[in-house]
């Protein structure tokens, strides 16, 4: 070893090809549907109530009002809860039907791309045993996970381009007692919030026009499979997804540019559990100071479980090496809460934050003392035992 | 003129020499077969934007575009070498997925990884070490990220929040208003009858022996667990 000879690497070249017409038609859609007519599965309709948007290649993507069927992110209900629980508080004050389902278990991707412990047959019978139990609740599915999202929309085209690996899982599938399901779209929540912004505008209790934000995309949701996410010519011109700055700029809050936006966070699955150095050092050199020194925005919004926790965790550590720019990090569905009035504790479940969020607060308007003390209030309820949990009635009370 | 490269690769000439060719090309083979390779590899024009987007180029001596190059030359020396030492620092962003040539290093990197597991590969083992509670976490209850993960031993440079957090995970897991989230060992309540449905899952697609080669002690404890309940619920495996 130590030396490619020229003759090799071109007599491999020649032998190399590859079959263009083996790529996939940029209209998702309707090659889904097209496989429906063939027989090879049952496509999952986007309901009659539902809301036409742009996306980067320009053709329109469907994306449900209601009735909707939540598939919960491991990340967000394990260590961010007030994200899921915003995404359910905000539908319930819009009046929508939702199901918040047992029937689910989590994409496994961060298993997948992790540690490789798994292959493409296994992450497609994940995905479609889970939008099958949405077919059957009757609810159309909302990925709350980006990577979830990003990785079935991937599933989604393997399942099309190899006959072989759809005819796996339906057997598989048959002897779960369910049929093969593909949805008609893949739709992630922050497309929801983006479809429904100016609905959550007319909502709004809390004035926002003197918070600034940055914004961080997160890779899986327009990067991975990029054609369908939502592109709209009126915001960056195009250049940019618009979920998350559409929602923020709907609100009348200033998204403030910065120079590192289509960099990754530094999650990196394994690394962020066995590799935090690589992690922290991408997340506060290469986003969180760069944001700073740029923007100095009052809030950082994203839109996925894994750059929530990553922004905002990394900040502590770099401390250490005499890194002191601090940004609060919150998703768009605590942001959007929060200025329907949600209350930032018993919805928003800020105090899982690591990252001060308390100023941002301020300038909302939100007294967050008299909010932990309330909050702390009904804890004592709990402890007391004059209730078991606390409910949608107690938030709201 | 030959280039030495040992001057551009940071793998030590003849690191792998103790691995016969035969070997070499026969896991090369084996990530050649797999049915996503023809989707993922184009050819590359080496014009750099993998690299330039990629956050594992910023930090290890890591390059998409080399595993890239390596894979379409069909390079099987370098590839085998790829497969011990580079393809576990990738992030799996997909940064790399502006290439103009319509090339997925990250995706080409998931099958080497699944070749280097398949195949039992010293460096995979060690890639996994301290990673397996995930494994175990996903496989047996259907959810990843659970709450009582958020411990201050496992996290110390998460700040005295996690301190707090711990503290009052089963109250403060009570203080949520959705129902499904009232749980700690998983990040919500999963139907019993949905875990054996992802059992029969991981059965039936070969997952389990997939983690047999990684970690037999995690395989056996997997495998009793998901046995008794694909029995209890009926199913043949």
């Amino acid at each position: 070893m130590g030396f490619i000879p020229v003759e090799e690497i071109t007599k491999k070249k020649a032998q190399f090809v590859r079959d263009p017409d083996a790529k996939l038609p940029e209209n998702i859609r309707e090659h889904v549907l097209q496989l429906e007519a063939e027989g090879e599965w049952v496509v999952h309709r986007i309901p009659e109530d539902h809301v036409e948007v742009p996306t980067k290649y320009g053709i329109p993507k469907k994306v449900p009002v209601q009735p909707t069927w939540h598939h919960k992110s491991c990340g967000q209900c394990g260590h961010i809860p007030g994200y899921s629980t915003s995404i359910f508080w905000v539908h319930r004050k819009l009046g929508l039907t939702y199901e918040d389902p047992r029937d689910q278990t989590s994409c496994t991707a961060w298993n997948y791309y992790a540690s490789a412990t798994s292959n493409a047959a296994a992450q497609a019978a994940v995905a479609v045993r889970n939008f099958a139990a949405a077919y059957e609740s009757g609810n159309f599915p909302i990925i709350h996970c980006g990577t979830s999202y990003g990785h079935y929309k991937e599933v989604r085209e393997e399942l099309m381009l190899h006959p072989e690996l759809r005819a796996e899982v339906r057997a598989i599938m048959a002897k779960l007692g369910k049929p093969l399901v593909m949805p008609e779209e893949i739709v992630h929540y922050s497309e929801w919030f983006w479809a429904m912004r100016n609905e959550i505008a007319k909502h709004q209790v809390r004035d926002f026009s003197n918070i600034s934000a940055t914004v961080h995309p997160a890779c899986h949701y327009y990067k991975l499979v990029e054609q369908d996410a939502i592109y709209d010519p009126e915001l960056y011109g195009g250049q940019r997804t618009a979920v998350v700055s559409g929602l923020a700029i709907a609100l009348g809050a200033e998204v403030r540019d910065y120079s590192t936006f289509f960099d990754c966070c530094g999650f990196g699955f394994r690394h962020i559990l066995v590799q935090r150095d690589f992690t922290r050092s991408f997340a506060t050199l290469r986003k969180i100071q760069v944001m700073k020194d740029e923007a100095d925005p009052d809030v950082t919004l994203t839109h996925d479980t894994g750059c929530v926790t990553t922004l905002d965790k990394s900040q502590f550590a770099a401390k250490a090496h005499g890194i002191t720019a601090s940004i609060p990090v919150m998703s768009d569905a605590q942001f959007a809460a929060l200025a329907m009035g949600a209350h930032p504790y018993k919805v928003c479940q800020l105090h899982w934050h690591n990252a001060d969020y308390r100023p941002l607060l301020e300038k909302m308007g939100i007294d967050w003392r008299q909010a932990w003390a309330e909050f702390e209030k009904d804890v004592k309820r709990l402890e007391d035992g004059e209730i078991e949990y606390l409910s949608w009635e107690d938030v709201d009370a | 003129m030959p280039v030495e490269t040992s001057a551009l690769y940071k793998v030590q000439k003849g690191r792998y020499d103790d691995v016969s060719l035969e070997e070499k090309e026969r896991l090369f083979a084996e990530v050649k077969a797999d049915m996503r390779y023809e989707d993922y590899l184009y050819g590359c024009y080496e014009c750099g934007i993998c690299v330039a987007a990629c956050p594992s180029a910023r930090f290890y001596d890591f390059s998409p575009r080399r595993v890239a190059q390596a894979l379409a030359r069909e390079d099987v020396e370098q590839v085998y070498e790829q497969m011990n030492d580079d393809i576990w620092e990738c992030s799996q962003c997909f940064s790399c997925l502006r290439c103009p040539r319509g090339n997925n290093p990250g995706g080409l990197i998931t099958i080497m990884r699944e070749v280097a597991i398949n195949n039992s590969l010293g460096t995979a083992k060690e890639a996994l070490e301290g990673y397996t509670r995930i494994i175990y976490k996903i496989m047996g209850t259907g959810t990843q990220v659970s709450p009582d993960m958020l411990q201050p031993e496992a996290f110390p440079d998460w700040g005295p929040e996690v301190v707090t957090v711990s503290k009052n995970l089963d109250l403060w897991r009570r203080m949520l208003p959705p129902e499904t989230m009232h749980t700690t060992s998983t990040g919500w309540d999963v139907a019993d009858k949905t875990i054996t449905e992802l059992y029969l899952i991981w059965h039936a697609t070969g997952v389990l022996d997939m983690i047999r080669q990684v970690d037999s002690n995690l395989h056996m404890i997997l495998e009793e667990m998901m046995e008794d309940k694909l029995e209890e619920a009926g199913y043949d495996t």
